[in-house]
């Protein structure tokens, strides 16, 4: 680990949507720790292999708004995932690349275009102490990140790869998130406690992401989802993509930083492999619910997880 | 196949989409059925199984995640399904705690109206809460929240209309049949009666974490003085609950 707290980026211009994120925080969750971790675990992942990291390493996760950092280190090797305009030194970079950057380098990313999240990972990684097994930023709880606000002037100190590959890479096209508008879910393990009609309502009818959605959840706009019941059941332990229904009948798909336990209904289980891909929906944005079985969501998984790891070896990354 | 009953009734296993598997005991909230939640977690830790990852236990179900890559679900029911059949080998390892509790001031904005509701004075609400021996049937939603069961019938009553945006750490409340030790400050709709000076999370302890699903709970109500006095004492890093025996 890199002692020098002076070497990494020098921020010049941040906002509080940006955060240090890895896959998140598991074992924990009996004591009421949410898993936290990227809101799009695959475009992290990407930004990892392009870096040459291990795929669960911690990254910055930029939501809608960019941030602006000068190199302090003499060389680097950054890659950026997501449809953010990023420039070195002013120059307008191809996104999903990795970039060599030397000190003094202007580093600049961009509002975003579209996904409204991106993941710039550094070789090497940042250097900051896992909490609870994790780096990923929990602010309510107080886990994460760098042990102290990310402001102007303050330095983001990481680890430093002994000789940077010099050259920049390119994430091969069929890597890149499809703009599909169709998110994959499993039915939920309340599904029963819907009506007939509330059901087929919720695979058939668009629904669009309100603005009062956050890391902790997306609720959605649509036709509301009619229940069987009282639209209570006895609390019970959910996990990110779970999409809970309560009375009002307006859904919720738990997101990265959700709750351990939930009292509300739950309808359906929005895909692993589809849950990055609904976190890059602005709010606005329509979508349909397509409902498959568990044996195509784990074949989807299976299949996913091969390319992952084909595209870490075809890039020297380090093996997950 | 996707879900499953065991021989025995009762029990379900559930598929929660590709990564995870919900085991449903008897749907109410009873000790006996959180005792077999939670004996389900002790048997996985005492018998992993590989492509398991941790387990999750609410009121009367366990939530186990999983590595559909390395185990699939089938195969994944048929380790289980022993577990839940064979009698809890796994000794009980709740702890019993004396936890000390103001009921009033700034955190009791609720205490007068319930109060009223259930015809009781201030005094026979606080009497009544703090003469019970709660059960911890789950830690969750937020670090250190602690749900405990047991609340006298007396004192149910319904959580508010609209939530508090925040309510403080170590609020005491109740919302239903249920009481509450709040962990980390959060929005909540449950009726506020008390406080506790100590910290069920404190994250940067060595061990963050207080109280666990299984243990017991009674309480010591305090004044505002010694309120203060404890909230010192843990602000310094100390634990102002005392472990009693348990029987």
């Amino acid at each position: 680990m890199n002692a020098d707290i002076s070497i990494g980026l020098r921020i010049h211009r941040i906002t509080l949507l940006c955060q240090l994120q890895d896959l998140g925080r598991t074992g924990y969750q009996e004591f009421g720790v949410s898993r936290c971790g990227a809101m799009d675990r695959y475009s992290l992942r990407l930004a990892n292999i392009l870096a040459g990291n291990r795929q669960d390493m911690a990254c910055l996760e930029f939501a809608l708004a960019g941030a602006i950092f000068e190199v302090t280190a003499d060389t680097m090797r950054a890659a950026f995932v997501g449809e953010f305009p990023v420039k070195i030194n002013g120059q307008t970079q191809a996104a999903n690349a990795s970039y060599f950057l030397q000190a003094g380098d202007r580093l600049e990313i961009g509002a975003t275009t579209g996904g409204i999240h991106g993941y710039l990972a550094i070789s090497g990684g940042f250097a900051v102490e896992p909490q609870l097994g994790s780096c990923s930023t929990h602010l309510r709880s107080g886990l994460g990140g760098f042990g102290q606000p990310m402001t102007a002037g303050s330095i983001l100190p990481v680890n430093l790869k002994q000789s940077p590959v010099m050259v920049g890479c390119y994430l091969p096209q069929a890597f890149a998130r499809k703009s599909s508008r169709c998110i994959r879910a499993v039915r939920g393990p309340q599904s029963r406690h819907f009506s007939e009609i509330g059901v087929e309502n919720f695979f058939d009818n668009a629904f669009s992401i309100l603005r009062n959605s956050d890391r902790m959840g997306y609720r959605l706009d649509g036709n509301p989802i009619e229940h069987s019941g009282d639209g209570n059941i006895i609390s019970e332990p959910v996990l990110p993509g779970s999409v809970q229904v309560p009375a009002d009948g307006e859904p919720i798909v738990l997101m990265a930083d959700c709750g351990t336990v939930g009292g509300y209904p739950k309808i359906a289980t929005v895909i692993s492999v589809d849950l990055g891909q609904l976190a890059q929906f602005a709010p606005g944005t329509e979508f349909v619910f397509d409902e498959i079985s568990v044996e195509e969501s784990q074949y989807l998984l299976r299949e996913q997880e091969q390319r992952l790891d084909d595209l870490s070896r075809s890039m020297g990354a380090e093996i997950l | 196949m996707t879900t499953g009953t065991d021989p025995a009734g009762h029990v379900n296993l559930r598929a929660v989409a590709d990564c995870a598997l919900l085991v449903e005991f008897e749907n109410r909230i009873a000790e006996s059925i959180n005792d077999q939640v939670l004996n389900l977690s002790r048997q996985l830790e005492a018998n992993p199984v590989a492509g398991i990852g941790e387990a999750v236990p609410g009121y009367r179900a366990l939530l186990i995640h999983y590595d559909p890559l390395t185990i699939d679900f089938d195969s994944l029911c048929a380790s289980i399904r022993p577990l839940l059949n064979r009698a809890a080998t796994v000794p009980r390892s709740g702890k019993r705690w004396l936890v000390p509790v103001f009921y009033g001031g700034e955190a009791a904005p609720d205490l007068p109206q319930l109060a009223n509701r259930h015809s009781l004075s201030e005094e026979e609400v606080i009497d009544i809460h703090s003469s019970t021996l709660y059960r911890v049937y789950m830690v969750g939603f937020a670090p250190g929240w602690t749900f405990l069961g047991g609340l006298d019938p007396r004192l149910h009553t319904p959580r508010l209309d609209s939530p508090r945006a925040e309510v403080p750490a170590g609020c005491i409340s109740i919302g239903g049949q249920q009481t509450l030790i709040g962990g980390q400050a959060m929005p909540s709709g449950w009726n506020l009666i008390g406080q506790t000076p100590e910290r069920t999370f404190a994250p940067e302890r060595e061990n963050p974490f207080f109280l666990a699903a299984g243990d017991e709970v009674a309480i010591r109500p305090i004044g505002q003085a010694e309120f203060d006095e404890l909230s010192g004492q843990v602000a310094a890093g100390s634990r102002v609950s005392r472990e009693l025996s348990s029987q």
